[in-house]
């Protein structure tokens, strides 16, 4: 521990502490603005210098450690009016449309202003106006809002790896562009939208289809039903100053019933459906592989939940696509069930039917829009919004979320186990498939605490586990004394780490679960800013107290999916379940280069 | 050569990037740096096409569109532009018909502005390719494109006449 006077506050501090968080800790709020910690900290946008006794110059106190006997000031005179010259000159270069920009009241730029009360900028404004990016699904770039704090650029070139985003050209012309193009659309983007989850200002959002949703339910032709990814219950609640990591399942189930939702439902249900149909697929594998020995079985096989990951796999390897499981995402499973078996049940034509899904995931929207995705006859899945989005329609439509009643989903697509709960998180697809071929193969449970796989917990970016499997069936002997080896990864730039290890031979794995935000899906691009480790880690825990709450845990115990195999699909995999729930992949690796 | 000969060259190292950039560039007929160089160029060095057009978009050097066979930059710097820069683009703008950022016609000239050339001594001056030029008056600026133009004249005519032999 070492001394260090803040404010004339004498405080300790550890050494290799940053002044920033030597404040934090003592109290006091230093501003910042491109400033990501543990992500980017490069010191450049100077709004957090501070005054070092016996130091010439102000020093950025987020990469500046604390020593012995230092003295620092957090608020002269020189230090506020430094930060009021780096707001002005920044808002000189800003459109001031704060009323009709998707960040207003939201935006880091704007409240630093407010904080720092800037009353007028003292430069003139050259402003020039930059064209809209409106050119894929999923992300709108709005180059006239950005700040050049180059969070996106940090996020897609070095978590990611994608390298979508990077600083163009010099000095007042730097934009921040996309590949070599001028649109996202031209340049390789996985639609995953950490870049916007990291933007201080309006300068990348998500396209937003709140209006349409709204034309929808407005529409009396329309039977319009929701769903909503297992990530959401563990963050809506933040769009309402809610603790990070409340669970508000049962008020997001009410508030999407005020909204006017003729159907509320659960991805869920089609998360224990995707494990039914996945953990077959592996099973089915494994029998080829080794009883078979058939050597044109594709193994390891990746999961095909993250639509990100799918992107970036057709993009960067798609020499994986026989690895990776034919099974669509749970998302696009729903749309597919409900536009067929849902439909029939209540007397609607598929075209009647509207499918609007929340979603943490800004590629989900990407997604929905895939041609492939359309094996009900019409679009599997019409409208995405993002946890984000359903935050401001849940305000725009005046309910007062907080302290409304817990309500349950409807049956029969609203009925789910735990094992699809910790879809939300990283390892949780694994644990869950884990969960029922484990059974599957031995007629017991999986032999764990809690029936929780731990290695595979937890936000390292790589984690392993491995399962020797015992005391088989009669059908599954071949598996006998077989140990499986799985493989969990998050974040693309893991993935890649994983690909390349196996590429290389160094590791050999049977199965390996792939997502492709940071944390997973509690993590995902289109989930309430700003998303941090203690925040994912908040998430996570939701999730799993969520899924120890619950009746069922084993997606094969889920009762309405014993239903819908039993009237409608036949059984895993078969004739039906292939032509509704799976799906093929392209290669696109020289598509935008 | 080939991207990957060029790559080869200077070594496949991030920090040899704005060589093979030149490399690339020098060898265009057109002297610019195409979306197909790059793209290639990403591949042979696994850095993405965004931080190569980032990094090449940086330096006024590099041109993304089609350029003339000489590019004419002048200095647009304090000394230059006090000893009459201003008079030198209006003497090209001229004798060939292009502003700043444009090429003729023919695809023999493209103007551009330079930051700081570092002969302020015979400002003002600009270079052509990689010659440079100094103590420039509108005489002596048509006088050297007339020489350059003579020179084309005469290479064009040779090949002609070299054409018309083989048949």
């Amino acid at each position: 521990m070492i001394n260090i006077t803040m404010n004339n506050m004498k405080i300790e501090s550890e050494e290799g502490t940053t002044i920033l968080d030597a404040a934090k800790k003592a109290r006091i709020k230093i501003p910042t603005l491109c400033y990501l910690k543990n992500v980017q900290e490069p010191g450049s946008c100077r709004m957090c210098v501070v005054e070092i006794e016996g130091v010439r110059t102000l020093q950025p106190s987020c990469i500046t450690h604390v020593s012995e006997g230092m003295k620092i000031y957090t608020n002269t005179k020189e230090v506020r009016d430094a930060r009021k010259i780096i707001l002005e000159l920044l808002l000189s270069d800003h459109p001031w449309e704060c009323n009709t920009c998707d960040r207003n009241q939201d935006c880091e730029l704007q409240k630093l202003a407010e904080e720092y009360g800037i009353k007028e900028v003292r430069f003139k404004s050259i402003n020039e106006e930059l064209p809209l990016d409106e050119s894929t699904p999923g992300i709108v770039r709005d180059p006239s809002k950005c700040i050049l704090c180059r969070r996106c650029v940090t996020v897609c070139q070095e978590i990611q790896e994608v390298g979508t985003l990077s600083p163009r050209a010099r000095g007042f012309d730097t934009i921040i562009a996309p590949g070599q193009a001028d649109l996202l659309s031209e340049a390789v983007c996985v639609q995953c939208g950490q870049c916007a989850a990291v933007c201080p200002v309006g300068a990348i959002i998500e396209k937003d289809d709140i209006d349409k949703v709204w034309e929808a339910i407005d529409n009396p032709d329309k039977f319009v039903i929701v769903q909503t990814a297992p990530a959401i219950r563990a963050a809506l609640g933040e769009c309402f100053d809610l603790e990070p990591g409340t669970l508000v399942k049962g008020r997001m189930t009410t508030a999407l019933r005020m909204l006017g939702f003729d159907g509320v439902f659960d991805t869920n249900f089609a998360a224990d459906l995707t494990i039914l149909e996945e953990g077959t697929e592996l099973l089915t594998r494994l029998k080829k592989a080794i009883v078979d020995e058939d050597k044109s079985v594709a193994l390891p096989m990746f999961t095909s939940c993250s639509p990100g990951w799918i992107n970036y796999m057709e993009h960067f390897y798609p020499e994986l696509i026989p690895n990776v499981s034919t099974c669509k995402s749970p998302q696009q499973m729903f749309g597919a069930v409900a536009k067929t078996y849902f439909a029939e049940k209540v007397g609607k034509k598929k075209e009647d039917i509207v499918v609007v899904s929340i979603m943490p995931c800004t590629a989900k929207k990407f997604e929905c829009n895939r041609e492939e995705m359309t094996d009900s006859g019409v679009k599997d899945v019409d409208y995405v919004l993002t946890t984000r989005e359903l935050g401001k329609f849940i305000k725009q439509a005046g309910i007062d979320f907080v302290n409304i009643p817990d309500e349950e989903m409807d049956a029969p697509l609203g009925i789910s186990t735990g094992a699809a709960d910790i879809f939300a998180n990283t390892g949780g697809v694994m644990e869950a498939a884990l969960r029922t071929a484990y059974e599957i193969v031995t007629g017991r449970e999986l032999p764990f605490d809690k029936l929780h796989v731990v290695p595979i917990q937890g936000l390292d970016g790589v984690k392993e586990a491995s399962l020797k499997i015992e005391g088989t069936k009669e059908e599954w002997e071949f598996l006998e004394g077989v140990t499986v080896n799985v493989a969990v990864a998050h974040g693309l730039g893991n993935a890649k780490k994983i690909i390349e290890e196996i590429k290389f031979g160094k590791k050999h794995y049977h199965f390996i679960e792939i997502m492709t935000c940071p944390g997973g899906c509690i993590g995902g691009g289109g989930q309430p800013r700003m998303t941090t480790d203690e925040i994912r880690k908040a998430r996570i825990q939701a999730i799993y107290k969520e899924d120890e709450g619950r009746e069922y845990r084993k997606s094969h115990d889920n009762p309405a999916l014993k239903v819908l195999y039993e009237e409608f699909l036949g059984k895993p995999l078969g004739e039906r379940s292939h032509h509704l729930l799976h799906t093929k992949y392209f290669n696109k690796k020289d598509e935008n280069v | 050569m080939t991207i990957k000969e060029i790559v080869d060259k200077y070594g496949s190292k991030r920090e040899n990037l704005l060589q093979i950039l030149h490399g690339i560039q020098n060898q265009n007929p057109r002297n610019y740096i195409n979306k197909e160089s790059i793209s290639a160029l990403s591949k042979e060095m696994n850095i993405p096409v965004s931080q190569i057009k980032g990094t090449a978009s940086f330096y006024s050097m590099f041109s993304f569109i089609p350029r003339g066979k000489y590019v004419i930059r002048v200095c647009e710097s304090p000394p230059c532009h006090l000893l009459g820069a201003e008079s030198i683009f209006k003497a090209i703008e001229y004798k060939l018909g292009i502003m700043i950022g444009e090429t003729t016609k023919d695809g023999l000239f493209t103007l551009e502005g330079t930051s700081c050339l570092g002969i302020c001594g015979v400002a003002p001056a600009m270079m052509i390719n990689e010659d440079v030029h100094g103590n420039l008056n509108e005489e002596k600026i048509f006088q050297i494109l007339d020489q350059i133009q003579e020179q084309e004249k005469e290479r064009i005519q040779l090949c002609r006449e070299e054409a018309l032999t083989r048949f």
